[in-house]
């Protein structure tokens, strides 16, 4: 017997290249923006740092809902898409990994700005006197240094990449093979009679993943710090 | 060599900074919260005058009149911090290069293995910062920014957070860089050791303003200046040279414009060149030649200068040879003697008194007295 059905095996590699797609495209938009947080003054910037942080208490549903109307083959942006370049969004793999990747945004960017603001401000003035400028001193000492910080934001954003439910099923909605994640697909087999076999199995295969998260970011955590001479 | 004229606004107080300082080691020398930081930083441009200008051995790095004010990563300015700020995530040697690699020019013949040799790292290139002791970690600092090839060396207190036993390990390394560098150097400190070690030109910063500003041996001899060095502290600074030691009993002789003072041993060799410190708390007054007494030096001189304080003690400089002493005596005694400015006097100053921490050498080999 399969240990996983193909719609199962589906769901699961489809989790995880969401994740992956997720956490990826958001990083450097995420260091970007905490560093502006952190570091720069501008009007307005609380109001966007508020805007940002929504995901984080706003309702996962009222999440994807907003989504779908910007994002829906009639809302501003996603009619903007389908015109331009033929992209649509609304139930689809790429509407899960932008749902999702709205989701862990501030969790990155939290990360992220708490690894800046704990920056030895000292060492950035050493870098200057010896002859580096802006840019330079943030690749070879900045960034670094927010490495761990990075790296952890990184990883809780996977684990919580892997778990999202509300604001996918609500945007991308629940179509197996296609947008069904794993989470969704534990619901599905929930919700189907005779499903509880598939769906304690799926959610060991959960269970597992997300420890098998927390050993690695502890152990990237160990590697990086040692890295860093601490 | 270095000339700075410049107002910033600080804090609680304002910056007010006139330097002309000659070639050589400047001492910025004064209490903390005096401004002392604040005028390198400035220098280093990691901080910005209001208004004024900053000049390194003719360059202008600061002109607000002329609209210059180059930034920090252009002034070619080496910056000792009080704390090293190594980068962590660097090897020593990844440290070390770091500011050379900027620093544009082409490295001359070895100079990385000379500098390595000079601060004595060679064997901690492998090494990350954590690993490295305080002491070590500033002289890596030193070399670092040696290697970055300033027009200046900023020294930010450098020692002050090392215990005896390390500031005496770093200490002579900071010694030999004075001969060996072209550029001049300002070192922070308060510790008026450091500046009779290391300084040529001492400059009293005082309220965020330079009090007064000379040659070491000269600034230190002025009685009204008590109360910006420490009670404690003040004394007169003597260069000396050493004439001859007593085996016998384990003393050494040092020459001076005005005589010879006798100390306990130093381990150097005569000829060698010291500046010492003859606190005005050791040293006593008399009117009369004394007889039999266990003080070793005893100088006829003159009363140059007297000045009563109030509460119990009395300060006098004594004009002996082309020096000056200075002796911290009470007010009943100048009473009782009838001292007067420009009257004959005995200054008597026990050897025991001219200790190690007093004793700096200052010659070019870099040796520290045992």
């Amino acid at each position: 017997m399969d240990l996983l059905s193909a719609t199962e095996f589906e769901a699961l590699r489809l989790s995880l290249r969401v994740a992956l797609v997720a956490v990826a495209a958001t990083l450097p938009l995420a260091v970007l923006v905490a560093w502006a947080l952190a570091r720069c003054r501008f009007p307005g910037k609380g109001l966007i740092a508020g805007f940002l942080h929504l995901p984080l208490v706003l309702p996962p549903v009222v999440v994807g809902y907003v989504l779908l109307l910007l994002f829906g083959v009639r809302g501003p942006i996603g009619s903007w898409l389908d015109a331009a370049f033929g992209i649509r969004l609304v139930f689809t793999a790429n509407g899960v990994a932008l749902a999702t990747a709205v989701m862990i945004f501030p969790l990155i960017v939290r990360a992220v700005r708490l690894s800046i603001e704990a920056l030895d401000p000292g060492l950035d003035e050493a870098a200057r006197t010896l002859g580096a400028g802006p840019i330079d001193r943030f690749v070879t000492v900045s960034l670094p240094l927010m490495l761990p910080g990075i790296l952890s934001g990184a990883v809780v954003a996977f684990a919580a990449s892997l778990g999202e439910f509300g604001a996918v099923i609500t945007f991308a909605a629940n179509v197996p093979g296609e947008t069904q994640t794993l989470p969704l697909a534990i619901y599905a087999a929930t919700q189907t009679p005779g499903g509880d076999v598939a769906a304690a199995r799926l959610a060991t295969i959960s269970m597992t993943l997300a420890l098998a998260g927390l050993v690695f970011s502890e152990y990237l955590a160990r590697r990086v710090s040692r890295m860093l001479g601490r | 060599m270095i000339d700075l004229d410049f107002r910033e606004r600080l804090g609680s107080f304002d910056l007010d900074i006139r330097l002309a300082a000659p070639a050589g080691v400047v001492a910025l020398f004064g209490r903390s919260g005096s401004g002392k930081t604040s005028v390198v930083r400035a220098i280093a441009g990691l901080s910005r005058p209001r208004e004024g200008r900053i000049a390194v051995a003719g360059t202008a790095l600061f002109d607000s009149a002329a609209g210059i004010d180059l930034p920090a990563e252009r002034r070619r300015v080496g910056y000792v911090f009080q704390d090293a700020r190594l980068f962590p995530h660097m090897n020593v040697e990844a440290n070390l290069r770091y500011g050379q690699r900027r620093s544009g020019a082409a490295e001359g013949p070895d100079e990385f293995g000379a500098i390595v040799e000079l601060l004595g790292i060679g064997a901690l290139l492998a090494r990350r910062p954590g690993t490295l002791s305080g002491g070590e970690r500033q002289r890596v600092a030193v070399g670092r920014a040696l290697l970055a090839r300033p027009r200046v060396l900023l020294m930010d207190e450098p020692l002050a957070s090392l215990d005896a036993a390390r500031k005496a390990e770093v200490l002579p390394y900071l010694d030999g860089l004075r001969h060996r560098l072209g550029i001049p150097i300002v070192y922070v400190t308060h510790s008026i050791d450091e500046v009779l070690r290391l300084a040529d030109t001492l400059a009293l910063v005082d309220g965020g303003r330079i009090a007064v500003a000379g040659p070491v041996t000269e600034v230190m001899a002025r009685v009204d200046l008590g109360p910006l060095v420490g009670r404690f502290e003040a004394g007169a600074a003597i260069d000396t040279v050493i004439a001859g030691h007593d085996d016998r009993y384990a003393l050494t002789r040092l020459a001076f414009d005005g005589g010879e003072l006798v100390v306990p041993a130093v381990d150097a060799a005569p000829g060698t060149e010291l500046r010492v410190l003859v606190r005005a708390r050791d040293v006593m007054l008399a009117t009369q030649p004394p007889g039999a007494i266990s003080a070793r030096n005893v100088y006829a001189g003159r009363i140059s200068a007297l000045a009563l304080e109030e509460g119990a003690h009395a300060e006098a400089a004594i004009a002996v040879g082309g020096v000056r002493l200075r002796a911290r005596i009470t007010r009943a005694a100048v009473a009782e003697l009838g001292l007067s400015a420009g009257m004959p006097v005995y200054a008597i100053v026990k050897s025991v008194a001219v200790g190690r921490p007093g004793i700096g050498a200052r010659n070019s080999s870099g040796r520290t007295p045992a």
